[in-house]
């Protein structure tokens, strides 16, 4: 039962084969063994998701209709607001959080009868690329215990490659579900800007964030995305339906893309390490023995997607963490001594330091005398690293290249040296700038068998053809099956 | 190569940011500060004279809804996680005379 994909166990249930009893309480028996090495997850609900688990059995013996995910064991990253539990993205000053609402991503996850089994560890805010930044937990990476699951959403990719769950939600604002997918072994997607409702989803850097599946399969991304895609009213940044059209991801999946065109900038894959380059070539000689034609594409503005970044990422982040004032919810400090202490004393007890950082650099490039050169530069910057894509998309229907310059490194090796940090997300960071969607899946590994990932970037709203071109890709190959030692 | 930013700018950002920070952390943030900002400058190399600035990836402005009673959080919801409470109001210390000031 372990090794079905979830799509595979959602039938499997659904015909009365497994009870989703019996799927949910072999889920808790592997957190029960593995979870106290991994450290996947911030809070677990074994016992609501085994009567969520009943229920479903009981539809199902019954002949009721049950959804797409009807007792399939999920996981959602802990900065995603749910009626259960607390909500903590990981940080000290949410530690006694219970959001009054549900995310919408929640509310169609319980609607297609899934069922929750957890909430996930993360760099604080999502800021991070270890989740070293998490504020409550350490989580490693399953295929090494030494080394960082990658983050921000490191717990979600983690529970999926030690089986902890079948499926998860992450949300990348600057790499975080694609990065840490890679690191361990299995699928992240991280959706166009606009397609996943944000609502409920707690802020970081609102013009880049978005919700995204870590599976284990390409079948179970497009499973999942059929579940929480789509318009909606509670969030003004999710796209129109007439606009964009969402699609059932799971019919035309199978199909192979014709002619398909494959986009390379080969003076960006040479930042990468030699074994990510090997993976990254072989990969895309899997698709040129499938017909595909490679072309060369420029993205003349690369090198400053980060500096970019950086600089919006956590303009706006400043922003959104004002609403942290130890006043309507949240740490108080209780040595405050007026209004303005129990801001400043709130906030700086209970935030950890990258995310002290990141606020100063976004106060700093908002602040009188510096918006135009910092903040106004970074979006004409952006407006030019978007007009990149527009031009590349026009000679080729996706692109390729690593997900990172790196496969997981070592715990605690980058974590004092933020710029170092920042730059292992030099690959994963221009999609979320362009809004448009990129998906990691496994490529191979490197010669300490540690996983790495293939990154396929396509136009705004072509996850369909995207998933496709993933597809392609894995019915080749069996690396998707493979597993940590752990496991 | 000169500090980009120095600790006064760094406890004038703080205090902007309603952050206390510590004489240690004034001190590594000036330094990582710096060096980011070092790095972020290397888009001074691009000349953008006529780029339109990217706020928003999306051709979206003024979403409406109709204007219809909906559902909202009541008063008990909305104050249940509030760290100091008084009946049905947040409770913070005095803002009028004896605050520091902003």
């Amino acid at each position: 039962m372990e090794e079905l994909s979830a799509k595979d166990l959602r039938e499997r249930i659904a015909a009365g084969r497994i009870t989703s009893v019996e799927a949910t309480g072999a889920v808790f028996g592997r957190i029960d063994e593995r979870e106290p090495v991994i450290g996947a997850y911030l809070s677990t609900y074994r016992e609501t998701a085994l009567a969520r688990a009943a229920e479903v059995d009981r539809r199902i013996a019954a002949g009721e209709q049950v959804g797409q995910l009807a007792g399939v064991p999920v996981a959602i990253k802990d900065n995603m607001c749910s009626m259960f539990g607390a909500t903590t993205c990981a940080s000290r000053i949410l530690e006694n959080f219970h959001s009054p609402y549900n995310a919408t991503v929640v509310k169609k996850l319980l609607a297609a009868d899934a069922v929750i089994v957890g909430k996930t560890n993360m760099d604080e805010f999502a800021m991070g690329s270890s989740t070293e930044n998490s504020g409550l937990k350490q989580t490693v990476n399953p295929w090494d215990t030494s080394r960082v699951p990658g983050g921000s959403s490191g717990g979600s990719a983690a529970a999926v490659a030690g089986r902890l769950c079948y499926a998860a939600l992450g949300s990348d604002t600057g790499g975080s579900i694609r990065q840490p997918a890679s690191f361990c072994g299995v699928v992240g997607l991280k959706p166009t800007y606009g397609r996943v409702s944000r609502y409920g989803l707690v802020a970081y850097g609102s013009s880049l964030d978005q919700i995204g599946p870590i599976t284990q399969t390409v079948t179970d991304a497009a499973l999942m995305m059929n579940v929480i895609a789509g318009h909606d009213p509670a969030d003004s940044t999710s796209v129109d339906e007439a606009v964009a059209p969402v699609c059932d991801y799971l019919a035309r999946l199978d199909e192979p893309v014709e002619n398909l065109r494959i986009g390379i900038v080969p003076q960006l894959n040479s930042g990468a390490d030699e074994s990510v380059q090997r993976a990254l070539n072989a990969a895309i000689d899997v698709y040129k023995a499938a017909g595909a034609d490679i072309v060369e594409v420029d993205m003349p503005h690369s090198d400053y997607a980060i500096g970019a970044y950086y600089i919006i990422a956590t303009a706006e982040a400043s922003s959104n963490l004002a609403r942290y004032d130890g006043v309507h919810y949240g740490h108080r400090s209780d040595k405050a001594e007026d209004y303005v202490e129990v801001y400043s004393k709130s906030r700086a007890e209970a935030f950890g330091k990258e995310v002290k950082r990141r606020i100063m650099l976004g106060t700093y490039a908002l602040s009188s005398g510096y918006y135009d050169a910092y903040y106004l530069k970074a979006l004409k910057v952006r407006n030019l690293i978007r007009r990149d894509f527009t031009e590349a998309f026009e000679k080729c229907d996706c692109i390729m290249m690593p997900v990172a310059p790196t496969t997981a490194f070592k715990l605690g090796e980058k974590v004092d040296d933020p710029l170092t940090m920042y730059l292992s997300d030099v690959y994963t960071i221009a999609a979320n700038l362009a809004g448009i969607p990129g998906i990691s899946i496994p490529c191979g590994f490197d010669e300490n068998n540690l996983p790495i990932g293939l990154q396929i970037l396509a136009p705004a709203f072509a996850e369909d053809k995207l998933l496709r071109i993933a597809k392609m890709f894995e019915a080749e190959t069996d690396l998707h099956r493979k597993k940590p030692t752990i496991v | 190569m000169g500090k980009k930013i120095d600790q006064a700018q760094v406890r004038k950002v703080a205090k902007l940011a309603r952050l206390e920070l510590s004489e240690a952390e004034v001190e590594e943030f000036t330094g990582q500060l710096s060096a980011i900002l070092d790095y972020v400058e290397k888009m001074n190399e691009l000349d953008t004279e006529g780029v339109e600035p990217l706020a928003h990836c999306l051709a979206i402005s003024n979403v409406l809804r109709e204007d219809g009673v909906a559902e909202s959080l009541g008063t008990e919801a909305a104050l249940a996680n509030a760290p100091q409470r008084d009946g049905e109001f947040f409770k913070v210390p005095k803002i009028l005379d004896g605050g520091s000031g902003a």
